[in-house]
């Protein structure tokens, strides 16, 4: 004997069978409205964090910007020594001044 | 049916199911609410769709608790992808499709753990069969025994394979039907079907080297 009759018999017992129920759990809409709404404020905050982290680049990017450009075009090099000097030194010159 | 009527729910457990929506508004109604931003108008769609959606989940879930988490899904998916509805078919076959997706999808992740192995066969189902070989007009379709013999044979298949048998041969719903449900290609659905029946024939093959075929 072949096994494909085996099969149509049953498939036609699965036909045959009762439909499956359509019982619903009560309040089951409630359930997943609060899943829902938990899901929202869950992708508030998700959606915040991806967005900081999507900012780091940019942020980073405009510091080396800032930083070259602040580097570029500052004073020169011994400009900034002299500079130095008269910051260190503007206390020890007001006191020799001083009678 | 039109979208401006929407079934009844039409649950059998008594208690345990929630009352029948008494809202007369069409479903377009709550969808276009509920794309607006009126998340609270989606309980109303829930309300209305969840014994349909539970009694597919129903064909491919063993558990309760596998049954709720796919309906569940089913409308956290459906919600998600609301946007994308186009009001070009009733919302209840776009929901359907959801469904039967999302079944897919839990089948394909519970396939390992859903292996059962056909040749394993209780007293009846063997009874069965036996009778089925003396006489195979005379065994009755009707019997517990062919059920749960071929609800064994269902889960012995892979996914695609199960999928495709309950659409076509056990629901008798058309190609053109299965292939709005599950996004397959018509040749697609044509080749599964091959492969599912033959797949089939196979299982029931090996009861041959036992005393059944």
């Amino acid at each position: 004997m072949k096994p494909e009759p085996l099969r149509q018999k049953l498939i036609a017992a699965a036909r045959m069978a009762e439909p499956p129920s359509d019982r619903v759990p009560f309040a089951f809409e409630k359930r997943v409205m609060a899943r829902l709404a938990a899901r929202e404020f869950n992708d508030f905050w998700a959606s915040l964090g991806a967005l900081l982290w999507r900012a780091v680049i940019p942020c980073f990017a405009l510091t080396i910007i800032v930083g070259a450009s602040s580097i570029a075009f500052s004073s020169r090099p011994e400009d900034l020594g002299a500079q130095l000097d008269a910051v260190l030194l503007a206390d020890l010159d007001t006191s020799t001044e001083s009678p | 049916m039109s979208d401006d009527q929407h079934p009844p729910a039409t649950g059998t457990g008594g208690l345990e199911t929630s009352p029948p929506t008494a809202d007369p508004r069409p479903d377009a109604e709550f969808v276009r609410a509920v794309i607006s931003g009126q998340t609270e108008a989606f309980e109303e769609l829930i309300r209305r769709h969840q014994p349909r959606v539970f009694a597919t989940a129903r064909r491919y879930a063993r558990r309760d608790s596998e049954v709720e988490d796919i309906v569940q899904e089913v409308f956290l998916k459906a919600f998600e992808r609301l946007p994308g509805f186009r009001f070009e078919a009733p919302f209840e076959h776009w929901l359907m499709r959801v469904a039967v997706r999302t079944c897919y999808d839990f089948l394909r992740a519970h396939q390992r753990t859903r292996e059962s192995s056909f040749s394993d066969l209780s007293h009846e189902e063997s009874d069965w069969l036996e009778h089925f070989r003396i006489d195979p007009d005379e065994a009755d379709e009707r019997a517990d025994a062919a059920r749960s013999l071929v609800k064994k044979l269902m889960d012995s298949l892979a996914p695609e394979f199960r999928l495709v048998i309950q659409l076509l041969e056990i629901e008798e719903r058309s190609i053109k039907e299965i292939h709005d449900l599950t996004g397959w290609s018509i040749p697609l659905i044509k080749v599964r079907a091959f492969r599912a029946r033959a797949a089939m024939r196979k299982a029931l093959g090996r009861l041959k080297q036992g005393k059944y075929l």
